[in-house]
């Protein structure tokens, strides 16, 4: 049940070594080699090879991350939810150390690369990996360091997330409250199924230890506090939270305290499963005249209410990958041929609630096709958008109280966005 | 942030190593190292840099922490190598752990930990012991998994050190990171040991349950992982730790979630009260769910996980299917998981819900999916009888479509709905006959024959459509083959007009004598035999009714399934394998008795397919239908004979023996009576090597290999019959060989049944007909019986079979020969394959075998371990023997001298097998 990974390796899209850390002396560089041989036996395109491949005894957990291969290798049987989750957290110190992690980027930093890993991971254990913190002790540059570098408190403390001592001029803190609409629509036209996925965005600019709680129109909270909902409540499916709320007094009194981390964080996550109404509803008729043309009738109906707008609206529309000649007429917005996606991009720029508009598109098709007449893909419609100042779900801050011993005042700012998620709607 | 490291790897001209040196060296600090960053550089890329060892190690003593740093990284690398001169560095090593500085004291211990030689672990040992009640908690988190490193190098000074009593002290530590390491470390330790060290108490229980408030992400899984092992006492303990676990369902790290959700089943199963198990399903759905919008391969390890908790508690996510749909995006190996998931919740409420996806499923482009999304529809057909109508609805509109693997996919499920439902849809064989031509695959081909067959009497052209397959017959498949000759007698059984018996003497003509596959040459046997005696018999026997079939595959055994719940999150769950199916630990801490060692290999040679490969396919149909019987089952459909699964379904009314499949499996057949003049047990050691495979014997299959067995030697074989008949008067012979190896009596096998097998030791004696000629380790051998041709196969001699009981020698003696035997008679070999690991424990067995130790001295230098054994092969040979070896690390060094130098290489045959 326990278990540990045996090294860690960086390799390139060949499979090359740029860099490993060896943690348990039970394996050798050259396994770098047959874990790629292994991933390139297989007939299936190695970026849709399950992330776990076994050889000979070594089990190898990978990611892929630009031209990077992230990867472990372990003899035991170890925790594969938790290494592959490491393997992304490596990727995010990474790119917050590098900017971008790539190739050049680890070979340009080897020396930081190796200091790194030795302290994001020991004898095959997952350790620390807050980049924010470890970039307190572990610096690029090299003149910085002095020998009078200590690990910060935070490496060990309870508050591993945020530093002592950080001071702001004004304290301000930016709360943006982001959901995401998922749905799927089969090709009968049914919903299949619809959720929400919020998440509550933190930038926080506040000076030492601020203890903070947040309140939220929550249901059973409100409920339990006896006041009345007057359905202005809601019912959140599962919530998820940052490692700094304190989950046991969330458990006991659904109270949301916390020391935030400094900068940049998702505070928590929640989601909805309840049916949504499709905010954006598209309908698109085809009309195929084997080997000369194809047409395309397409409906976009907005349905929420007129007040609100929705904004960068892109329908993406599936066409054959032969086409040729477009044609296009629409009621609003633009529409453009995008050949290297295979499909037709009809872009309005905004959307208002309660309004439809229309798409009519034709494409030439090639008068002579294969013999085979294999299934051709069938990529459903896809759309984006936002939707400013809406909630599906109706969630409320009803306050965020920011305490801090040196008594000073905070000012937190609130926003509400919808956007899409994944949005598909699969076509007959 | 960006750096500029990459100019360190580009010198790579000549000298550069002598360069390197100098630079080295240089009183610059700047130039020390840019040198100490080239050489890491050049290790990075794999050169070999280790030549530069003493001046690396000199630029240790450094005030600048980042030169420090990659200098330990140079000694964790290169320490192996340089072994005597690791301990230049143990000095500094020992200083930096006192250092003011908590970040270089951590960074000592930790690197000490990571060189894996023994003298510096000798001096690891007091550093360790002062970091371990550092008071700094940063230090002690790292001091606390050095223990876990000491352990795994040298488990006894861990013992004497008394540093599992700190490490279980380090559970109350106040500080939750120096906690959760603690557990970790102990965990570890306990899973390489038969000794109890880690039991988690009353006391330690209190102790976890609060560090998991307050520990890092990382932190609370070790935590988890380690709770999920713990007993409690009864279903209030159990109460009070699920409360407390609870909460962590709500984290944002996944890995968390899962191990949250391990430890919750895993107590749930003492909770006695059904509310508090429903309110405990009802609260881990939601993040079950949830885990589906991570990372698509932390998505992939849920969806195995979640696969095995809905076969534990379908209720869970009973409700939930639709989150089981595949987004058009999802990569192949997810889209492939929520299948699988979606065929186990998929029920009457749903299943025209999820029908409807799994068509739009069957009409993607990934041909593999596709296939698989056309059997789930067969398998909901056969698991939900309600549905079963509109499932064969949607595959008759599939097949439709004419897509040519769509069809036969369909077309292999079909015949499985039709074993499930007899006499209730045969109305669409007619849409099925119009693929026929397309069928192209071997499996949809035999598929759709047998329902030719099965239905012959109401197809009006069955006999013609059999025709159309019979053209070919010779070049088809087994498969296909057996079905067309059951088929073609089902079709004259049913149908006995001139067509039909025309049909039939074609096809038993081509089976018995115009093919050399033993299946189905004895099937044309029998059944014309069967057919020429008593028809009647013959439609009793092949148009028998068959039992129904069931979906029960890619259920797991409850006992499995146990296994795997208690390891969820850990990559047995994700390969729903047992751990020790796949865990290859190099180092094994404990010392082993014989037996284990066994087992150990037993299931690394049982288990020789990946752990990666699924867990077989669909078709129930072949389960209930093949047994090894000697007759095919009554017109049944089903694998050949050979397979060696054992039936699930209710047993098959003409089975005539059933032999005991599960003992047959694991070689411990005990329905036959090993015979000989001595009967020592038949050793239940790791299989025997394959001599005659059952291809090669026509379905005979021998394996063998010469043993000994005080003071005798014996060849002990295993005799397999997968023919379809009685096997008997088996007979024994040996060619001409370098030991003159002959059977001392006859060989002594019992008439063997179709499926059958036995074991048996036969004596052997030696020198009663020597090869001339240079020492070949070739034993050839010759075996017949009454039934088959004569079979000739090649074994091997042992030498470890040969070694004789009075090969002991005086420590005088040895020297003695020793010098006075010439140089040329010293052979020495590189075994790679071989490795020791516990030098006592090897020295045991190989006295086992007749090879007595004489002496052992350890080499200063490179801190290699030198063996020296002595051993005697017939007639009067001796070998003295030398090893020389680093513990644990494979490659051993076998030096002989012997006056049969000629003899060596057999030697070192004998030996890499016995230290593998």
């Amino acid at each position: 049940m326990t278990g540990a990974a045996s090294a860690v390796f960086l390799l390139d899209m060949k499979g090359r070594v740029l860099v490993w850390r060896d943690y348990r002396g039970d394996v050798s560089s050259a396994q770098a080699e047959r874990f790629f041989s292994k991933l390139m036996d297989g007939e299936t395109d190695p970026s849709s090879h399950e992330p776990v491949v076994y050889d000979d005894g070594v089990t190898y957990l990978f990611i892929q991350y630009n031209n990077v291969y992230v990867m472990t290798a372990s003899r035991q049987n170890c925790n594969a939810a938790s290494l592959l989750l490491f393997l992304h957290r490596v990727v995010d110190v990474f790119k917050h150390y590098f900017e971008e992690l790539e190739e050049e980027s680890l070979r340009d930093n080897f020396v930081v690369v190796y200091e790194l890993l030795d302290e994001m991971m020991d004898f095959g254990y997952p350790q620390y990996t807050e980049a924010k913190i470890l970039s307190e002790f572990i610096k690029t540059d090299a003149y910085k360091i002095e020998m009078t570098t200590r690990p910060p408190m935070a490496v060990t403390n309870a508050v591993s997330w945020r530093m002592e001592g950080i001071k702001y001029k004004k304290n301000e803190v930016f709360l943006d409250v982001v959901e995401s609409v998922n749905i799927l629509v089969n090709s009968n036209s049914q919903l299949v199924r619809s959720d929400v996925v919020g998440a509550l965005k933190m930038r926080t600019y506040l000076s030492g230890m601020p203890e903070c709680k947040l309140g939220l129109n929550d249901r059973v909270l409100l409920e339990a506090q006896g006041r009345a909902t007057k359905g202005k409540a809601i019912d959140l499916d599962d919530i998820k939270f940052h490692q700094c709320v304190r989950l046991a007094r969330f458990e006991n009194d659904r109270t949301i305290s916390f020391i935030p981390p400094d900068g940049a964080f998702d505070l928590m996550t929640y989601r909805l499963s309840t049916q949504v109404r499709p905010l954006i509803w598209v309908e698109a008729q085809v009309e195929r005249h084997s080997r000369s043309r194809v047409e395309y009738m397409v409906k976009a109906r907005s349905q929420f209410k007129e007040r609100s707008t929705a904004t960068n609206v892109e329908i993406e529309l599936p066409v054959p990958s032969d086409a040729t000649t477009p044609a296009v007429r629409t009621s609003m917005g633009s529409a453009v041929y995008a050949p290297e996606r295979e499909a037709l991009l009809w872009k309005i720029k905004s959307f208002p609630g309660g309004k439809e508009y229309m798409l009519r598109a034709k494409f030439g098709l090639p008068s002579i096709a294969a013999e085979e007449t294999l299934p051709e893909k069938r990529p459903p419609i896809r759309v984006k958008f936002e939707i400013p100042y809406f909630t599906v779900s109706g969630i409320q801050v009803r306050y965020l109280k920011i305490i801090e011993k040196s008594g000073y005042q905070a000012l937190p700012w609130v926003r509400y966005i919808t956007m899409a998620g994944e949005y598909e709607l699969r076509m007959i | 942030m960006s750096g500029h490291d990459s100019k360190y790897f580009t010198t790579t001209k000549k000298g550069e190593i002598h360069e390197l040196k100098e630079e080295l060296n240089s009183q610059y600090k700047d130039k020390k190292k840019d040198a100490v960053k080239k050489v890491i550089a050049a290790m990075t890329v794999g050169k070999d840099v280790s030549m530069l060892f003493t001046d690396v190690v000199n630029c240790m003593q450094t005030e600048n922490l980042e030169l420090k740093k990659l200098v330990y990284l140079y000694l964790i690398n290169y320490a192996k190598s340089h072994p005597d001169l690791a301990i230049l560095a143990v000095n500094t090593f020992v200083k930096d752990s006192q250092d003011p500085n908590p970040l270089i004291r951590a960074l000592a211990v930790r690197t000490m930990g990571c060189i894996r030689v023994d003298k510096i672990t000798e001096y690891l040992c007091d550093p360790l012991q002062r970091c371990l009640k550092d008071e700094d908690p940063y230090v002690r988190k790292t001091a606390a998994v050095c223990v876990a490193k000491l352990h795994d190098i040298n488990a006894e000074l861990v013992e004497d050190r008394g540093f599992l009593e700190a490490l279980k002290d380090m559970i109350s530590d106040s500080n939750p990171m120096v906690v959760a390491n603690a557990v970790a470390a102990l965990a570890e330790i306990q899973e390489g040991s038969s000794k109890l060290i880690f039991e988690i108490t009353n006391h330690t229980l209190f102790k976890l349950l609060a560090a998991l408030n307050e520990c890092t992400e990382w932190g609370q899984v070790f935590i988890l992982d380690a709770l999920s092992k713990y007993k409690a006492k009864d279903a209030r303990d159990a109460e009070n730790i699920v409360e407390r676990v609870t909460p962590r369902l709500q984290h944002a790290n996944c890995a968390v979630v899962l191990s949250a959700v391990k430890v919750i089943l895993q107590q749930m199963e003492l909770i006695t009260s059904v509310d508090v198990v429903r309110n405990l399903c009802k609260k881990m759905a939601p993040p079950l769910v949830t885990l589906l919008s991570a990372e698509p391969e932390i998505q992939y390890v849920a969806l195995r996980n979640i696969n095995l908790i809905v076969q534990r508690r379908p209720s869970i996510l009973a409700h939930e299917i639709k989150v089981f749909f595949c987004k058009y995006n999802d990569p192949i190996y997810v889209k492939m998981e929520k299948l699988e998931i979606m065929i186990k919740l998929a029920s009457d409420r749903n299943i025209d819900q999820v029908l409807l996806e799994f068509k739009e499923y069957a009409t993607e482009v990934d041909v593999d999916f596709v296939r698989k999304a056309v059997r789930a529809i067969g398998r909901c057909a056969i698991k939900l009888d309600r549905a079963a109508e509109r499932c064969i609805n949607v595959l008759l509109e599939l097949i439709k479509i004419k897509v040519n693997y769509v069809v036969q996919e369909a077309i292999i499920v079909i015949k499985d709905i039709f074993r499930r439902y007899p006499n209730m849809y045969e109305s669409i064989i007619a849409t099925l006959c119009e693929s026929l031509d397309t069928l192209d695959e071997p499996e949809a081909k035999a598929s759709m024959i047998w329902i030719i067959g099965e239905y012959a009497e109401r197809i009006d052209n069955a006999d013609e459509l059999l025709e159309s397959f019979l053209e070919s017959f010779p070049e088809e498949p087994a498969q296909v083959q057996l079905q067309l000759l059951t088929a073609a007698v089902k079709l004259f059984l049913k149908k006995p007009t001139e067509g039909p018996q025309q049909m039939i003497q074609v096809v038993l003509n081509n089976a018995t004598q115009e093919t050399d596959n033993p299946d189905l040459r004895d099937r044309a046997y029998v059944y014309w035999r069967l057919l020429s005696t008593d028809p009647e018999a013959a439609k009793d026997v092949v148009l028998a009714e068959k039992p129904t079939i069931s979906d029960d595959s890619n259920m797991l055994d409850q006992s499995l399934l146990d296994d795997l719940l208690a390891n969820i999150a850990t990559l047995a769950s994700v390969y729903h394998k047992p751990p020790d199916a796949f865990v290859s630990r190099t180092r094994p801490t404990q010392q082993r008795d014989e037996d284990e060692e066994y087992a150990e290999q037993d299931s690394g040679t049982g288990d020789t397919s990946a752990p990666l490969s699924e867990a077989g396919q669909v078709s129930g149909g072949y389960q209930g239908a093949s047994p090894s019987s000697p007759l095919p089952p009554p017109g049944g459909y089903g694998a050949p004979p050979r397979a060696t699964v054992p039936p699930s379904g209710p047993p098959p009314p003409a089975a005539a023996v059933v032999p005991d499949l599960l003992g047959d499996l694991m070689g411990l057949d005990n329905a036959l009576v090993p015979v000989g003049p001595v009967t020592p047990a038949t050793p239940a050691g790791p299989p025997l090597p394959v001599l005659l495979s059952a291809q090669d014997g026509q379905g005979l299959q021998i394996c063998g290999q010469l043993i000994r067995r005080d003071g005798q030697v014996f060849y002990s074989l295993r005799f397999e019959n997968n023919t379809q008949m009685p096997l008997d008067g088996f007979m024994i012979q040996f060619n001409k060989n370098l030991f003159g190896l002959a059977s001392a009596g006859p060989l002594q096998v019992p008439l063997l049944q179709p499926g059958g097998s036995a074991n048996t030791l036969l004596p052997m004696v030696l020198f009663q007909n020597v090869a001339p000629g240079p020492p070949r380790s070739v034993l050839q051998v010759a075996v017949k019986n009454n039934q088959q041709p004569v079979w000739y196969f090649e074994g091997k001699v042992q030498l470890q079979a040969l070694f004789l009981e009075d090969g002991q020698m005086e420590r005088s003696t040895f020297l003695e020969t020793w010098k006075s035997l010439p140089d040329s008679h010293e052979v020495s070999k590189d075994l790679p394959n071989a490795i020791i690991t516990n030098s006592e424990a090897t020295l045991e067995r190989l006295l086992k075998t007749n090879l007595f130790f004489i002496a052992r001295r350890t080499l200063k230098d490179t801190n290699q371990e030198v063996l020296y054994l002595s051993g005697k092969v017939p007639p009067n040979v001796p070998f003295l023997v030398e090893l020389t070896f680093l513990v644990g690390y494979p490659s051993v060094k076998c030096a002989v001298k012997t006056p049969s130098p000629e003899m060596a290489p057999l030697f070192f045959e004998a030996m890499e097998s016995l230290l593998r």
